[in-house]
């Protein structure tokens, strides 16, 4: 198969659910003794292009049209590059973006496309691929008919890829700007810049739910044993609906998707749709003050306290370790 | 000014799911089903642009599915949709598919703003938004938490990773509700005694011109268990041995 991916970067670095998507396009390569590229989109793209060549071949789009991350622009540029390439896999991690352009982009393909993919086997030739239903509660097996195929993976379902002491070659396209649509205007984004790491690539997540009623407690307890555990914050749905916490803290079906090497529910009750986004984190964690709370049936160790108390009595005491 | 509010009947969210035994489909014949969450969300969004604007706005409610769908379809009525209309179709449509009958339909109706949820809670696919709006060569507003009209330009928040994303963009356009868009009413109870004798318009999906062609082929199904139990620690010098010691994580 004749495989593309969609590079999501910082315009600096490639981020690491790309190199997840890379890992799985990888895996496709190899059974199917196909090729695999990369395509970046952008403005001004010279240093993750550079990262992106040691991982394969490189088409850039590089024009002021693309800095931003727009959907119908992006997704049309990504449509001709797919025809134009004849390619018969369009890959991308499963993030916002994604799901925003790369969606738009299968609209624009014909549509065989399956989302959110945490596994993949080939059977008698053809690609299976594993996705989450139900939120998360069930897996359907599927197969896309038709091409080209469209497939956006769950990012902590698959190991990064890992880049090699080479230079891959880089194909420079050629963006027709007036050919470009423009309907879509970006007029902002907020995002407030975190001295913590992403909740999606950190190694330990602490996350806070209804116990916290406002956002310094959260910040002071959750922040406070996030920052223990050089770890990142996350939040239940509950938090981001009180305006304590940000949309982008929220893990859950419709949140964001982690598993991390540890996991630490804090006064989070353990709704199925919160589990969805936690639920394969290798070590979970929980503590709330409610003996039957769901959480306590996917966690590995819970502890029936209250979150004011037993968090800063764990927090001195990781401190008093480490010093 | 006409809004399209395309939507989708699941199995109620809070339900247990069981896969049959031989991993062929689920076995939710006999569940209790709702309008998709997310649906009811983007048909409580378009009745409020309704109840802003001095304008004529026509609220449509649409699906795609049985003769049992007229029941979430009138509770569209009952929350305010002014008409609710079923595209006949007894299979399980995948996303592509499920675009391009609404495509077929939007043609029909000429909306101005077409207003769904940005995805269905049983399949979770977060695809038919884009995909209408890529066939129709409209622009999209995905995972929207606030939205203003002016005019004929549209201001919206978008949530995303990275927080809140503002854009705007004229109409016609394609708007996927995100949770916090709104939160949905509840229909009163004169409302729902008149839904009942109103009638759902039914269209047939060949009147449409749409052939079915799959794309999406589902091998098998399964459900997940949890495999863990939970180790309960009294304290928190507990829990500190249990994460240095098996679990070594700390």
């Amino acid at each position: 198969m004749q495989i593309l991916v969609i590079a999501e970067h910082d315009s600096a670095e490639l981020r690491p659910a790309t190199l997840s998507a890379l890992a799985f396009a990888q895996s496709v390569a190899q059974a199917t003794a196909g090729t695999l590229q990369l395509l970046v989109l952008g403005h001004e793209l010279a240093s993750v292009v550079a990262k992106g060549v040691k991982y394969s071949p490189v088409f850039v789009a590089d024009s002021p049209e693309l800095a931003t991350p727009v959907a119908d622009r992006y997704a049309q540029v990504i449509a001709t590059v797919v025809k134009d390439q004849s390619i018969d896999l369009l890959v991308a991690a499963s993030t916002s973006q994604a799901k925003d352009i790369v969606g738009r982009a299968g609209g624009l393909l014909g549509g065989a496309m399956a989302s959110d993919v945490t596994g993949h086997s080939f059977e008698e030739g053809e690609l299976q691929l594993e996705r989450p239903i139900y939120a998360g509660a069930a897996v359907a097996t599927v197969s896309l008919l038709g091409s080209p195929k469209i497939v956006t993976i769950r990012p902590s379902s698959y190991s990064p890829a890992e880049s090699k002491d080479v230079t891959n070659e880089v194909h420079n396209l050629t963006i027709e700007s007036s050919s470009l649509p423009n309907q879509i205007q970006l007029e902002s984004v907020e995002s407030k810049k975190s001295a913590r790491p992403d909740v999606t690539e950190a190694r330990v997540v602490v996350s806070g739910g209804r116990a916290f009623k406002n956002s310094e407690d959260f910040e002071r307890i959750v922040g406070g044993l996030a920052d223990a555990l050089e770890g990142a914050t996350g939040s239940s749905r509950a938090l981001v609906d009180a305006g304590i916490t940000p949309n982008e803290l929220q893990v859950g079906q419709t949140g964001k998707i982690v598993a991390p090497e540890l996991y630490v529910a804090l006064g989070i009750s353990g709704a199925v749709q919160h589990l969805a986004g936690m639920k394969n984190s290798r070590t979970i964690v929980a503590i709330n003050n409610d003996l039957e709370a769901p959480i306590f049936g996917v966690a590995d160790y819970g502890l029936v306290a209250d979150v004011y108390e037993a968090v800063p009595e764990l927090v001195r005491k990781l401190q008093q370790q480490a010093n | 000014m006409k809004i399209i509010v395309p939507t989708k009947r699941v199995v109620d969210p809070d339900q247990k799911i069981r896969a049959s035994a031989d991993g062929s489909r689920f076995e939710i014949d006999h569940l209790p089903f709702v309008i998709n969450p997310f649906d009811a969300i983007a048909l409580e969004e378009a009745v409020r642009i309704r109840e802003q604007h001095s304008s004529d706005v026509e609220v449509v409610a649409v699906g795609i599915g049985v003769p049992e769908y007229e029941e979430q379809l009138r509770s569209a009525i009952a929350v305010g949709a002014d008409r609710a209309v079923r595209i006949a179709c007894d299979q399980e449509l995948d996303p592509w598919n499920i675009s391009c009958v609404l495509k077929a339909f939007v043609d029909q109706e000429s909306p101005d703003l077409v207003v769904m949820g940005k995805q269905a809670v049983d399949d979770d696919s977060n695809q038919v938004g884009q995909f209408l709006a890529a066939q129709l060569g409209w622009p999209q507003a995905t995972f929207a938490s606030h939205v203003e009209l002016s005019e004929s330009n549209l201001h919206i928040h978008r949530e995303t990773d990275a927080g809140i994303e503002v854009v705007s963009m004229p109409m016609p356009a394609i708007i996927t509700a995100d949770l916090r868009l709104n939160e949905p009413r509840y229909a009163s109870l004169p409302s729902i005694m008149r839904a009942r004798k109103k009638k759902i318009e039914e269209v047939e999906i060949e009147t449409l011109g749409v052939k079915i062609e799959p794309r999406v082929q589902v091998l098998s199904v399964r459900t997940e268990q949890s495999s863990r139990t939970c180790t309960r620690v009294d304290n928190v010098d507990q829990l500190l041995e249990c994460l240095r010691g098996e679990a070594e994580v700390l």
